[in-house]
């Protein structure tokens, strides 16, 4: 199997709360991996033990060919992983340019930093737009987009992004998920998106999995899930409203 | 006026002092959010390298007799090795602590290097006679300036504008500021973590091995305590200036040189003994007045 990202049978702990428990999840190259959950289910976690944020408690990270628990977060970006957070965390105070060039230092040649630069710019007018702006004072959406072309800078075999949607206009989520496929299709990105709701999801990626209560609830291609019940079910726990929210013990 | 005027070069050049040491802590807080209060005793270091290692009361210079050019250099580099023995030996192994743990073990180094500097050079303040022609005053209209005053603001500015190219202009200044906004999302995109803290570290040793020479020529004296004093007004300063932002570092370095100036020159003279006293009344007031310092750090905020 042409795996690009294997997680086996992975557990995340703060303190005494658990936060993933046997996870185990496959991303085969060229793919786009959907992972969906309520609040509090793990998803962010999950995104953060791979990209070297948290330290898993026990099992196995493979990317490409190696083994990345372990590593700090910069070694696993330098493998070609790369994590577009929650919440975006672009550099407020650093202008557009200089956060697109943050990306870009992880590469010795500078001339390829800077046709990638470029090429990011022809995808984002918006951004070439407010280059020397500090980047604080980018609207929601901007800062998305920033978020997600500085990810890219970095030239990800796999980007990671969590909840992109989260708090943005409809409008303006069509407009990340249209540049995120076509990064897909441009550059062979392999992708893992995290979201609470399945519906635009549904439509864009190849195989969902469901994470509750920090476990793979379900699993299965987008295509034999469209109808959306086995997705309800995994998300709710079998429609009882009581198991929304708790992580199981 | 010209007695004001003179008492305000004097604010100045206290204030630089203040302020080099102050940018040194401000660097580091930015980035891992320590007070480091050892940021003294790497003064103290450097002042100290420059003598030959003895406990006798008069110091006979070591690497002080060398020429300008290479005595400075010499004296950053002890300095900043200091530095980075105190990060890969102490600072390095508490990266995830707190930021009180940080602090503790700040003073802890502190300690250590105060009482390491008095096992090789004893107890007692010595005199050091640096650069005696430092005094020599130089005339301006009907002000009398010591070419000293003069050096120690050239100096002053001249690191500050080619620290502010660095962090504006280079790779890694641009790194190190991205790290001291959001230091875990900058390792996500492939920042090495401890080479920006090194980094820092580093610029740290330099501004204080700065510090120690101007400090060192202008008093003529060396304890092994001289640097505790400088450490607590800088840090005051970073604190007056707003926690977090460099700008606000500097302009806390000046406020605190010129407060304390002002209050030695004009306060009644029974009550001069008292002057840190009301300094640090003024920096209460102030804090009240603007909590976040008079130089609020920017901070990221986000928008929908």
């Amino acid at each position: 199997m042409g795996a690009l990202l294997t997680v086996d049978d992975v557990h995340v702990r703060y303190g005494d709360l658990v936060a993933l428990r046997e996870v185990s999840l496959t991303v085969a190259q060229g793919e786009v991996v959907c992972v969906i959950g309520p609040n509090g289910a793990g998803k962010s976690t999950l995104l953060a033990a791979v990209a070297g944020g948290v330290a898993p408690w026990r099992g196995s990270i493979r990317f490409g060919d190696a083994e990345v628990v372990g590593l700090r977060p910069e070694l696993v970006a330098r493998q070609g992983l790369s994590l577009v957070p929650e919440g975006r965390h672009i550099f407020g105070t650093l202008t557009v340019d200089e956060n697109l060039r943050i990306g870009g230092f992880i590469h010795k040649g500078r001339a390829e930093a800077k046709a990638d630069h470029e090429r990011l710019l022809e995808l984002f007018p918006r951004l070439r737009e407010r280059l020397n702006f500090p980047a604080g004072r980018l609207s929601g959406g901007e800062q998305q987009m920033l978020a997600v072309a500085r990810a890219v800078m970095t030239r990800p075999r796999l980007l990671l992004v969590d909840e992109p949607s989260l708090g943005l206009a409809p409008r303006i989520v069509d407009q990340i998920y249209e540049i995120l496929l076509d990064l897909r299709r441009r550059e062979g990105l392999t992708l893992i998106i995290n979201e609470q709701s399945s519906n635009r999801i549904l439509k864009h990626a190849d195989r969902i999995y469901v994470l509750r209560g920090g476990r793979i609830q379900l699993e299965g291609r987008a295509a034999d899930l469209a109808d959306g019940e086995a997705i309800r079910s995994a998300y709710f726990g079998f429609g009882s409203p009581a198991t929304l929210e708790g992580v199981a013990p | 006026m010209i007695g004001f005027l003179q008492n305000l070069i004097d604010a100045v050049s206290l204030g630089s002092i203040y302020a080099l040491t102050a940018l040194g802590i401000g660097l580091l807080f930015g980035i891992l959010r320590l007070i480091n209060f050892a940021h003294g005793d790497y003064i103290t270091i450097g002042a100290y390298a420059l003598i030959v290692p003895s406990a006798d009361v008069t110091a006979r210079l070591l690497i002080g007799d060398l020429p300008l050019v290479v005595m400075t250099p010499l004296i950053c580099l002890i300095v900043v090795v200091a530095a980075l023995l105190s990060d890969v030996l102490v600072f390095r192994p508490l990266r995830r602590a707190s930021s009180p743990t940080l602090m503790i073990a700040s003073f802890a180094v502190s300690y250590i290097i105060q009482n390491g500097v008095m096992m090789l050079y004893g107890a007692r303040p010595k005199a050091v006679d640096l650069w005696s022609g430092a005094n020599t005053q130089i005339l301006i209209g009907d002000l009398r300036v010591p070419m000293l005053q003069l050096i120690i603001l050239v100096v002053t500015l001249v690191l500050m504008t080619a620290l502010t190219l660095f962090l504006r202009k280079t790779p890694y200044g641009i790194q190190m500021r991205a790290a001291a906004e959001d230091f875990r999302m900058a390792t996500y995109l492939g920042v090495r973590g401890n080479l920006v803290i090194g980094l820092a570290f580093a610029i740290s040793g330099i501004l204080a091995a700065a510090v120690s020479l101007l400090y060192t020529t202008q008093s003529g004296s060396l304890s092994h305590t001289m640097g505790l004093p400088l450490a607590l007004f800088a840090f005051v300063a970073v604190v007056v200036g707003g926690m977090g932002s460099l700008v606000g570092a500097v302009v806390g370095g000046f406020t605190i040189g010129i407060i304390v100036t002002m209050l030695q020159a004009y306060l009644p003279p029974e009550l001069r003994a008292f002057r840190d006293a009301f300094a640090f009344a003024f920096v209460i007031l102030v804090l009240l007045v603007r909590p976040a310092g008079l130089v609020p750090s920017r901070t990221s905020f986000e928008r929908v």
